[in-house]
């Protein structure tokens, strides 16, 4: 009987019920992937304005769910736990004893977040090299958090532990899903090869229902029940091949047209799929129908991991807002224009000088960058702004409701679709750290409730 | 010959990691693979992208799955937690680049699945 793991979250806010349906199809283990990476910045904020926040707060509905499988052998892995992991294992415990459950083995990882370290780190590593640009950052103060991402090797520690839950801080996507079966197969570290297929599953995996028929472009309409579409489940054998499906009776689909695009999605050279624990080769990984709702990832291969980990830094980047007005015929284009003008004028006579604008006209080629005039029914003007603070930021409301739905071009529809309250925004900086530099930490205790 | 729009028989997927987003095509056939490998070059795909993505484009090959990824830097306004843009994560680039066109030619016609809903 191969072994069985559930995808249970592909982000934090997923659908509870897709959860269940994949916890009542009967799987060993059940994975989250709570975290992304505006995720994580938005999770720092919560803990900014509450010291015992800073996790993924839907842990608990997860938890919820899958903790009364725990007797029966359901083990749960998730990265919930963010900034904060024992908050995180605080709430599934919380959760136990509500129902009721008297004993509960849980493991945490802590070590991914760096943020008291980042001046040293600065300096370990002769300054904080962006991954993607080659910069080097400056002063490091406006550094918000770090968080290094973790690989898989503390949670198959912790399931060697004999933990039933394991919570994390920040683990890779993929090594939340890779953990189980690699210690279930008993693998070795330098097992390339099968290391190598489960982070290809642990990618399939991560985005939920972005596998079984979610956000797919091919013949989407052909998709049933994507009002139920299932998580996706995978089965995986000694070898380490892996069948993806989904629960039985749920909506979706998947097809090797379906998971093709999840192979390649937030890629680079898909010849070195760069994961914590290995780097896989998505180019080697051959898709095959299986059946229904089947299909076989084989012959996948891997390579050596590297020795560095990657590790995002959030900086302070001023404060955001956004406005949003619906403009109509006759000419629709012309005033949604004659408007963004007006908001101009206005925000530089109101001395708002913004670090960055940003306009849209939606409905006309918003997402294309073109917007070509031509006569259309309505047209959405957005103006967005990045300012140093929040009353700069604030501004563009304010102009746009005294200025445009009363004092400017005719027959705007101010329904506040598209608007956005001032927020503060940070940029986020990747890089690599030497793993020697980084030392994760498991713990496993075991809970009398 | 005739000239098509890739999202008339492709299938594309975008995604973002900090302010890079990376579009994978998908081609339907090897022979209509052969066509994409031709035609769509980076500089192509780079022009076609302008001004959202500011950076350099880089193309990838995933033969097994009959695509082309393209890896765009600078390509999302600063990054999902930064970005003003109504699509911070960069999901609607996939269809973006379905709009551009390549030369089909007339014997491969055949092998073209019909990629529209039905409907208006």
């Amino acid at each position: 009987m191969a072994l069985r793991i559930g995808a249970g979250q592909g982000f934090t806010g997923d659908d509870p019920r897709g959860t269940r349906e994949v916890l009542e199809d009967g799987v060993d283990y059940l994975c989250c992937d709570a975290l992304a990476e505006i995720t994580l910045t938005s999770i720092y904020r919560e803990r900014q304005q509450d010291e015992r926040a800073g996790y993924a707060r839907d842990v608990a509905t997860v938890a919820e769910l899958a903790l009364p499988g725990v007797a029966d052998g359901v083990r749960l892995v998730t990265n919930a736990g963010a900034l904060n992991p024992l908050g995180a294992r605080d709430a599934v415990v919380g959760v136990a004893r509500r129902l009721g459950i008297d004993r509960l083995r849980v493991g945490v990882v802590l070590g991914s977040d760096l943020t008291v370290r980042v001046a040293e780190l600065a300096s370990a590593t002769g300054g904080l090299r962006h991954a993607d640009t080659g910069e080097v950052m400056g002063p490091t103060e406006d550094v918000e958090f770090a968080a290094a991402y973790l690989g898989a090797w503390p949670i198959v520690e912790a399931l060697g532990d004999g933990a039933d839950v394991v919570v994390t801080g920040r683990v890779a996507d993929t090594s939340v899903f890779m953990a189980p079966a690699m210690y279930e197969l008993g693998l070795a570290r330098d097992d390339w090869v099968r290391l190598g297929r489960l982070a290809i599953m642990g990618h399939l995996m991560e985005c939920s229902t972005q596998v079984t028929g979610g956000n797919f472009s091919g013949r989407w309409w052909e998709v049933p029940g994507l009002d139920v579409i299932g998580f996706p489940i995978a089965e995986i054998d000694d070898d380490a091949e892996v069948v993806i499906t989904k629960p039985q009776g749920s909506g979706g689909l998947v097809s090797p047209d379906t998971v093709k695009e999840q192979l390649l999605y937030e890629v680079g050279d898909p010849t070195r799929y760069l994961t914590p624990d290995v780097v896989a080769d998505m180019t080697s990984a051959a898709l095959r129908d299986d059946g229904p709702d089947r299909v076989r990832v084989a012959g996948a291969t891997g390579t050596p991991a590297t020795d560095s980990y990657k590790v995002i830094l959030s900086r302070r980047a001023g404060w955001s807002a956004a406005a949003a007005l619906t403009y109509t015929y006759p000419g629709a284009m012309a005033k949604a224009r004659a408007a963004k003008e007006v908001l101009d004028r206005r925000l530089e006579r109101a001395g708002v000088q913004p670090l960055e604008t940003w306009v849209e006209y939606v409905g006309a080629g918003a997402m294309w960058g073109e917007a070509d005039g031509s006569d259309l029914p309505e047209v959405v003007l957005r103006y967005a702004v990045r300012c140093p603070t929040r009353e700069e930021a604030a501004a563009v409301l304010v102009e746009r409701i005294r200025a445009l739905s009363i004092g400017g071009p005719p027959g705007a529809a101010a329904s506040g679709m598209g608007t956005s309250p001032p927020m503060p925004v940070s940029e986020i900086w990747p890089t690599l750290v030497s793993k020697e530099l980084i030392d994760p930490q498991v713990k496993v205790v075991v809970e009398d409730l | 010959m005739s000239e098509l729009r890739l999202g008339e028989f492709c299938q594309a997927r975008s995604g973002d990691k900090a302010d890079v987003a990376n579009i994978a095509v998908f081609a339907p056939t090897e022979d209509l693979y052969a066509v994409l490998r031709d035609q769509l070059t980076e500089d192509r795909v780079a022009e076609h992208l302008a001004p959202l993505v500011a950076g350099p484009v880089t193309r990838y090959e995933a033969g097994n799955v009959l695509a082309l990824n393209f890896v765009c830097q600078l390509a999302l306004g600063g990054g999902g937690p930064r970005s003003l843009r109504s699509d911070m994560l960069g999901k609607t680039l996939g269809p973006n680049l379905l709009r551009m066109t390549v030369e089909v030619p007339d014997h491969l016609m055949g092998d073209l699945p019909r990629l529209r809903p039905p409907g208006p």
